[in-house]
Formats: C-alpha cells, sequence, structure tokens
C-alpha cells in the first residue's frame, strides 16, 4: 500500500527530473553549436525578423494596455494613503522591473514558442530534419542556434520598446484621467527611474527569450508523429515557456533586488 | 559498395531488423522490397546514420559507416525522401542547391542557381519552376524537384525511399523512368525501397526481399518471377492468401 503510494508519487517527479535533464542537456547542446562554426547567417536574420520585428504589435498593445491600467490602479490603492502622487515613479518602476519583461516574455512565448515548435515539429514529421542531416547540415546549427541567439538578443530589445510603450500608456491615463501635469509626470518618472531598474528588466528579457526559443526548438525536434503530435508539441512548449519564464523571473528578481 | 551484416534495430520490444546481411555492388540499383512496416525504410536510415542500428556493422567501400568524418561520408549520399521533404521556406532552386550553398566546398549563388535549373531540367521540369515554392507544386513535381535535389551533387550512392507513393501510374511510371536513366548516366549505386512492383521491375538491377527483419530472398530481377520462395510469390503478386499474414 505504502509501496504503491510511494511509486505514485515517485513516477511523476521522475519523470518531470529527466524532462528537465533532457532539456538542460538540451540547452547545453544549442550553446555548443552557438561557439563553433558554421553559422548560418541568413537563417538569423530571419528568426531575428520573425521574432523581434513581428513581435512588436502584440508587446507594444500588451505594455501600452498594462501601462494604463497600472497608473489606475496606482492612483486608486494609493488614494488609500494619500499616495496618488506616486504614479509616475511606480508606473515606471514596476513596468521596467516586472511587468515589462514579463509580459514581453509570455507574449513572446505564446506568440513565438507555438511556432517555432510547430513549424520545426512539422519538419520532423515530413522528415525534412533527416533530409537536413543527409545534406550536411547539422540540424542544431540550422534551426536551434538561429532561432535562440535571434530571441536572446531580440526580447531585450523588444522589452526596452515594451517599457517605453508602457510608461507612455500610464502617462498618456495619468494627464487625461488622473489629473496629472505632463511635464511633472514625466520628470517624477525619469528622477526616479534608476539604470539597474531598466537593466535588470533587459537582463530577464535575454532570459526569458532563450527559454521561449529553447523550448519551442526541444519540443518541435521532439515531437511526436502527426498533427496530433505536432499540436501537443506546440502545446507543451507553450506552457513550459510560460512557466519557465515565471519561475525564472522569481529567482532573477530574487538575485537582483535581495541583498 | 554497401554490405550490411547482421545488422539489428528495436524500438522498445518492437524488434524491427533482426540480422541483415545484404550487399550491393557499386553501380548497381538494388531494390529493397516487403510489406508495410517490415523495417524498409529503417534499414536504409540505419545505412545513412539517421538510426544508430543496435547491432551489426555497415560498410561502404570497406570502411564502416559510423566512423570517419560524417560530412564527408553524407557528401558521398543523395536520398529521394518519401514525401520529397523539401523545405517549405526555400524557393526550389535553393533547396535542389542546398548543399552546393553550403559546406566548405560551397559555390558562388549564381553558379549553384546555374547547377540547380541544369538539374531540374534533367528531371523535366521547367527554369520557371526554380523561383517557386514547395507549396505550388503538384505532388510529382514535388518528387522531381526531390529528385533533382538527390543527383545535384552528383553523389555516388542515391537512396530511394517509396519513391512513386501517393503518385498516380503514369507519373509513377515518369519517376520511375527518371530514376533508371539517372541511376544508369551517372554510374550512381542505388538503393530503393518499395512495394511497388512496377517501380521494382522498372528500376532494379537486384531484388532483396525484407520480412521478418531479415533478408528472405535476394537476387536478379530476371530471376524474381521464377523463385521458388512462397514469401516472394505472394508478395510479388499480391495475394491475399500465402505465409505473410494479412490483416483484415
Amino acid at each position: 500500500m505504502i509501496a504503491r503510494l510511494l511509486a505514485q508519487i515517485g513516477r511523476p517527479v521522475l519523470a518531470v527530473l529527466a524532462a528537465f535533464g533532457r532539456v538542460t542537456l538540451f540547452g547545453a547542446d544549442t550553446l555548443r553549436h552557438m561557439v563553433t562554426p558554421p553559422f548560418y547567417g541568413r537563417e538569423f536574420a530571419i528568426a531575428l525578423l520573425q521574432i523581434g520585428w513581428f513581435s512588436l504589435p502584440v508587446v507594444g498593445l500588451t505594455a501600452f494596455f498594462t501601462g494604463g491600467a497600472l497608473a489606475l490602479q496606482i492612483y486608486s490603492g494609493g488614494a488609500r494613503f494619500s499616495a496618488e502622487a506616486v504614479v509616475p515613479q511606480i508606473v515606471a518602476i514596476g513596468m521596467a522591473r516586472e511587468l515589462g519583461p514579463v509580459l514581453g516574455g509570455l507574449m513572446v512565448a505564446a506568440r513565438v514558442a507555438s511556432s517555432i515548435a510547430a513549424e520545426i515539429g512539422t519538419m520532423k514529421v515530413t522528415e525534412q530534419i533527416d533530409a537536413l542531416v543527409t545534406l550536411s547540415t547539422h540540424p542544431m546549427k540550422y534551426l536551434t542556434v538561429p532561432r535562440v541567439l535571434a530571441a536572446t538578443l531580440a526580447v531585450p530589445l523588444l522589452v526596452a520598446v515594451g517599457d517605453s510603450i508602457g510608461i507612455s500608456g500610464g502617462w498618456l491615463v495619468g494627464i487625461t484621467k488622473l489629473g496629472f501635469n505632463s511635464a511633472t509626470y514625466l520628470k517624477n518618472t525619469t528622477d526616479f527611474l534608476e539604470f539597474w531598474d531598466v537593466g535588470s528588466g533587459l537582463v530577464k528579457g535575454a532570459v526569458f527569450g532563450f527559454i521561449v526559443a529553447l523550448m519551442g526548438c526541444y519540443f518541435g525536434m521532439n515531437s511526436g508523429r502527426g498533427a496530433q503530435g505536432v499540436g501537443a508539441a506546440t502545446k507543451a512548449a507553450v506552457v513550459a515557456a510560460s512557466v519557465m519564464i515565471l519561475a525564472a523571473n522569481y529567482v532573477l528578481t530574487g538575485m537582483f533586488f535581495t541583498s | 559498395m554497401i554490405t550490411l551484416s547482421g545488422v539489428h534495430k528495436s524500438f522498445g520490444p518492437n524488434r524491427v531488423l533482426r540480422g541483415v546481411d545484404l550487399t550491393i555492388a557499386k553501380g548497381q540499383s538494388m531494390v529493397i522490397i516487403g510489406g508495410s512496416g517490415t523495417g524498409k525504410s529503417v534499414l536504409l536510415k540505419c545505412v545513412l546514420g539517421l538510426v544508430k542500428p543496435d547491432a551489426g556493422t555497415i560498410t561502404l567501400e570497406g570502411q564502416d559507416v559510423t566512423r570517419g568524418d560524417r560530412d564527408a561520408f553524407l557528401a558521398r549520399f543523395g536520398m529521394l525522401f518519401q514525401g520529397g521533404a523539401l523545405f517549405d521556406s526555400l524557393r526550389v532552386w535553393e533547396n535542389v542547391a542546398f548543399r552546393l550553398l553550403r559546406g566548405p566546398a560551397a559555390m558562388p549563388k549564381d553558379q549553384a542557381r546555374a547547377v540547380a535549373i541544369e538539374k531540374l531540367r534533367r528531371v523535366g521540369l521547367k527554369p520557371s519552376v526554380a523561383d517557386l515554392f514547395p507549396g505550388e507544386l503538384s505532388g510529382g513535381m514535388q518528387k522531381r524537384v526531390g529528385l533533382a535535389r538527390a543527383i545535384a551533387a552528383n553523389p555516388e550512392v542515391i537512396f530511394f525511399d517509396e519513391p512513386t507513393t501517393g503518385l498516380d501510374p503514369i507519373m509513377s511510371g515518369v519517376i520511375n523512368a527518371l530514376i533508371r536513366e539517372i541511376v544508369v548516366e551517372m554510374g550512381s549505386t542505388a538503393m530503393t525501397i518499395t512495394h511497388d512492383m512496377s517501380s521494382v521491375r522498372a528500376i532494379a538491377d537486384q531484388v532483396a526481399m525484407l520480412h521478418d527483419g531479415v533478408i528472405r530472398w535476394s537476387g536478379p530481377v530476371g530471376e524474381m518471377d521464377a523463385a521458388p520462395d512462397p514469401y516472394l510469390q505472394q508478395f510479388i503478386h499480391g495475394r491475399a492468401t500465402g505465409p505473410i499474414e494479412g490483416v483484415r
């Protein structure tokens, strides 16, 4: 009875640990291929465009509405202890440190991890990955490295743009609905925002970008057969990337802001 | 010459290859026949190193295929995949010239494109096809592009995986004739896996039948019809009854 119960607990724990080990090895393999030639510049440029440029609208809109909603929340919450004036500072710090990178990362995870997993998974089930091998081209170098590198570089830029748009959203709500003076709002934002508030968000963005592309590639490369296999790989990539972003965010926040 | 000795491969409890012994002479066209799920594709992928055998040895010109420079080894091969396996994101000519554009002996783009167009012409496709994407082609045209890609770098050995699957009889005949012409013209060693008997008769110099994970019969195509093996006879005549169990 107890042995069976332990087995029932142990089996999924072992499965999760094994999966974590496989992902870690995949990540290490990706890093190893990143620093050894050949490099596929064209594939990197395409991935940069797909992951970075085409994610701008969704990240921008998310940041804009989040910045606006944050301003409203801080204003109404702050009113309870006469702290309505801190809206610009808290919006700026909240967007730069936390909401910009986390929401940006999650939006990119939804958009990019799914598309990478679906694309590579389809390539696997239609034997395109095997074809790459027979054409003396390593799939890790040709498919994984360009995407992971592009996401690691592009997501911090998206976060930076998202921070700016989010703060602008807060500013717009502040001056149109909350009665703030525009110049004062902007002065408070710039005076209280420190370099590391923004820098830490960009570092988080790079880590989240790495996670998103790695999960997309890992689940795509390990996709099961047929449409069902590709569908399952796509879903798993988005779920894993999202959970790992939130977990990594907690770890990084602890590292950056607790002494 | 390609030699397989005692090649075993299992996937979990499923023992697909149980000791395959086979020799393909240089310049010969070997066709491997057998029912669906008998491990023909696995055998082919073992030779290419896409699947690692559990036991046994595979040599090309006496050299173990699992040792030595892998890129140099693969450069000697061309392969036509069952579904074409063309890269959707690349234009037709870029698919054909894929190997020519990469690696230490990469050609300039213009030269690679010219070679690709020449190979497309060789398989009966017009130069105007070169700038299309694979998704814009019919199944037969995709097979031809796959064939052009397989021969683009003039390989010593060409593998054909179910080259006529999904094609109408006329297009199948065209592809079979093209394969035969190209293999003879290039003097390449060819290994084809199929269960299409019209392909066997059109392409093969030698035939080997894979059944229950071993080579059940092998010999010249001309001796196939008169061979006394009941498994072979049931397969080539497509009989529902016989020693090979059908699933109803």
